[in-house]
């Protein structure tokens, strides 16, 4: 199966993605968290958010650093694996990519500026304006490659005469019809994500005995901003689900295993589908699927069967689809009863195992990243380029491709160990009660 | 000036850039791990640290900034070169990717760690090495078209004296340029033993940087004349940089102004950079593809112009500001935390 240029590229393609992603969403994500940190400690006073920052930053470079590389591992290997693919989107949407270097650029300038001139200014609030532009640059960066993604979708701004894509227009191609929803959709997933990830670190240092009032502010902290994007995350799902209905209604179809066109049609979750398109053992939530892609329970929805066959997405996406809606939904639940319980006194949410659910949400909130960018990819097939390249034409045509599959599946192993015996290093000699007594000779927690 | 010759101007700048940065990046890494290794690193580590740590992702900025900007000019570079690099660019960005990590690795987690310091150093020295095989094959020679696909022809390419020559230049003027430079940022923190060192090596690596560049100017005459002959049109510019090679040798070997040496080094590799890249010119790859073949469309090629000049008017002024606090500020280089305004 490697000997197949077109399905090791696939292949490649997937492993790259899959593991860059976890740490693009920690490059995006962080930078709004420290702000929102150390925003706090400079207007409270309080030496704890200070220091949320300062370690969150500590742990931060880390990812980064690994971020950098597999990001740029993934910018390149779009041309190693699909050069036909480059070629012509070259043409009309180099520019959001062109831009997200400078986007980068100017974060990862002002990150060394931050990290290393902690103790260098009088006046603290000078050092929080340098986060600024380090959250703004990470936006940008994941706005401009998510707008590449989206005109892979919907591609836009050009015309086609005679099989020749002819004028160009980067602007459009940029501002494509997937483009608002798609970008959205990343950054409050992004927001959302890191969010329970740092709340699933505080959460697990109390359950580990330390009963510091440090972690007890970061876990609320951080539930609460998690909350507000987990339903900013929903209603901006929704919107998806309106765009796919419009401009990509076989993805819906393919993801809702919706097979013939109907109206009030049902929304159906997991479940089993025989080769007769029958389904058994789902959840069927009636009208859903209409409210989803219309708005109003009685729409017409389109089902897959309109498709030729050849041009039908997997139906293994209505699993992806499910993972990420029902790991978002228990995420909004498991937040809002958190924060409820917290300011009305309720004792359970400070139990082990509640905090144990709230560890468990971080590792979750990846999978419904990785499960949404899954159906986003594969949903799309055949298309690499929907309605214009499949990913036959695009691939590369060389050898080894099965090769260097194996070689990247080695150094991701490499780094992604690396990463946590690093970050654990980095925090097991320097919990937080020694740091807070480092920079204030102790005050009782 | 043609929208062609803006965009490859603008490329080339950018690919000078990465070579005297990312030598600077990748020679250091290698004295740094030389340095643990061999128990000298009390001499070299902490002048060493105290420039990377700030500004090594910036480094790595220019190189990505280089293969995107060439796909966004020259969209059929990445049909052409894409095919052709599928190997040698993945182990590349295995490298890349190694030296990246590994250094965050040993200056956050684990200062004075001798694998994750040979991890780095090594493989920053054998980045320059696998990147610089994409000058040889754009040479020609290496390439035929099979079914209408690009081929790389891997026995030819690995058994050319030409490879090798290149190799050994990329590898040399690595730890040329670094060593000058951190001689001069030595000197900078007041560490004698650290500037008589790096001085040293500079020194010693002078020599086989200029035999190995006069080498690929020899092999280049058998290998590809057009480009030997328009390269002798341009002697004046290699004569020139090789007068600014003099000047850097003689006032390291004076000890005397290392941060006019290292200026005179700029000049001499951006002297010979250009007059190699002007004598390339039309061509990307020989004899398949010139920059006007290649070429993307106008309305793409003015935006990402503007871009550029949006972006360069937002990057300079951050770049301003780095080097301001970290290369040139006095109580940082000498390592003094003293708060300042």
């Amino acid at each position: 199966m490697f000997d197949d240029p077109v399905y090791a590229s696939r292949l490649l393609t997937l492993l790259t993605l899959s593991f860059h992603i976890i740490y693009a969403t920690i490059g995006v994500g962080v930078p709004l968290m420290i702000m929102i940190a150390q925003w706090i400690g400079i207007k409270k006073n309080d030496m704890h958010y200070i220091m949320m920052a300062r370690r969150w930053a500590k742990g931060f470079v880390v990812t980064v650093a690994v971020g950098v590389v597999t990001g740029t591992a993934i910018g390149l290997q779009l041309s190693l694996l699909w050069p036909q693919f480059m070629e012509l989107a070259g043409n009309i949407i180099a520019l959001p990519l062109f831009m997200e270097v400078f986007a980068f650029f100017f974060e990862a300038i002002f990150l060394g500026i931050y990290l290393y001139t902690w103790d260098r200014f009088d006046n603290p609030k000078k050092h929080f304006l340098l986060l600024i532009p380090v959250a703004i640059g990470a936006g940008m960066s994941a706005f401009f490659i998510t707008a590449v993604n989206s005109f892979m979708n919907s591609p836009a701004g050009f015309d086609i005469v005679n099989g020749q894509l002819v004028n160009a227009n980067p602007i459009a191609a940029m501002f494509n019809p997937s483009m608002p929803t798609k970008v959205t959709h990343v950054l409050s997933t992004a927001y959302m994500t890191v969010a329970f990830m740092l709340a699933a670190i505080a959460a697990y240092r109390l359950i580990k005995g330390s009963n510091h009032v440090y972690h007890k502010k970061a876990l609320y902290m951080t539930m609460k901003i998690g909350l507000v994007f987990a339903i900013a995350t929903a209603l901006l799902g929704d919107l998806s689900g309106k765009y796919l209905a419009e401009y990509q209604p076989e993805k819906l179809a393919a993801a809702e295993w919706h097979f013939e066109t109907e109206n009030e049609a049902p929304l159906i979750m997991f479940g089993v589908v025989d080769e007769n398109q029958e389904i058994s053992y789902a959840i069927e939530i009636p009208l859903m699927l209409s409210i989803l892609a219309h708005g109003y329970p009685s729409a017409e929805v389109t089902g897959l069967n309109e498709f030729p066959e050849e041009e039908q997405p997997p139906l293994i996406i209505h699993y992806y689809f499910a993972i990420m809606v029902t790991i978002g939904v228990f995420m909004i639940g498991l937040s809002l009863v958190y924060w409820f319980g917290i300011r009305r006194g309720w004792p359970f949410v400070r139990a082990q195992w509640y905090r144990w659910l709230i560890v468990l949400g971080g590792p979750l909130s990846f999978l419904a990243i990785e499960a949404g960018w899954w159906l986003a990819e594969r949903g799309r097939q055949p298309w690499i380029l929907r309605g214009i390249m499949t990913v036959d034409q695009a691939a590369t045509t060389s050898d080894y491709v099965g090769h260097m599959f194996i070689l990247f599946a080695g150094l991701y192993l490499v780094l992604g160990i690396g990463t946590v015996v690093v970050l654990r290093k980095i925090f097991k000699n320097d919990p937080v009660e020694k740091e807070l007594e480092k920079l204030q000779g102790g005050e009782p927690s | 000036m043609s929208l062609e010759l803006i965009g490859i101007s603008v490329l080339w700048l950018f690919l000078f850039g990465y070579v005297i940065v990312g030598s600077i990046d990748y020679g250091a890494g290698f004295f740094n791990a030389h340095s643990i290794i061999t128990g000298k690193q009390h001499i070299l580590s902490k002048v060493i640290q105290r420039y990377l740590s700030p500004v090594w992702e910036v480094t790595n900025v220019f190189f990505v900034f280089f293969f995107v900007g060439i796909v966004g000019f020259f969209p059929q570079t990445a049909y052409y070169f894409g095919t052709i690099l599928l190997v040698p660019g993945s182990i590349g960005l295995i490298l890349l990717a190694i030296r990246g990590s590994y250094y965050a690795f040993e200056s956050y987690g684990a200062r004075g760690h001798k694998g994750y310091a040979f991890m780095y150093g090594a493989s920053g020295l054998l980045i320059p090495a696998s990147l610089s095989i994409v000058l040889t094959i754009s040479e020609g020679g290496f390439v035929s078209i099979v079914d209408d696909n690009p081929v790389l022809d891997y026995a030819a390419l690995f058994t050319s004296p030409l490879t090798w020559s290149i190799v050994v230049l990329s590898i040399a003027a690595v730890l040329y340029i670094s060593a000058v430079f951190l001689t001069w940022y030595a000197f900078k923190t007041g560490d004698d033993n650290a500037t008589e060192l790096m001085r040293k090596y500079a020194i010693g690596w002078s020599v086989p940087l200029i035999i190995a560049a006069s080498g690929i100017i020899y092999e280049l005459s058998f290998h590809n004349e057009e480009h030997f002959s328009r390269m002798i049109d341009l002697w004046w510019m290699f004569g020139l940089s090789f007068l600014l090679w003099i000047g850097t040798v003689w006032l390291l070997w004076k000890r005397t102004r290392y941060g006019v040496a290292f200026g005179l080094l700029v000049g001499q590799f951006a002297l010979a950079f250009f007059a190699y890249g002007i004598s390339h010119y039309p061509y990307l790859l020989y004899p398949y593809l010139t920059i006007y073949e290649g070429f993307t469309n106008t309305a793409m090629a003015i935006s990402l112009i503007i871009a550029f000049i949006l972006g360069m008017a937002l990057l300079l002024p951050s770049l301003y500001l780095l080097m301001k606090l970290f290369l040139f500020d006095k109580n940082y280089v000498q390592g003094n935390n003293s708060k300042k305004e």
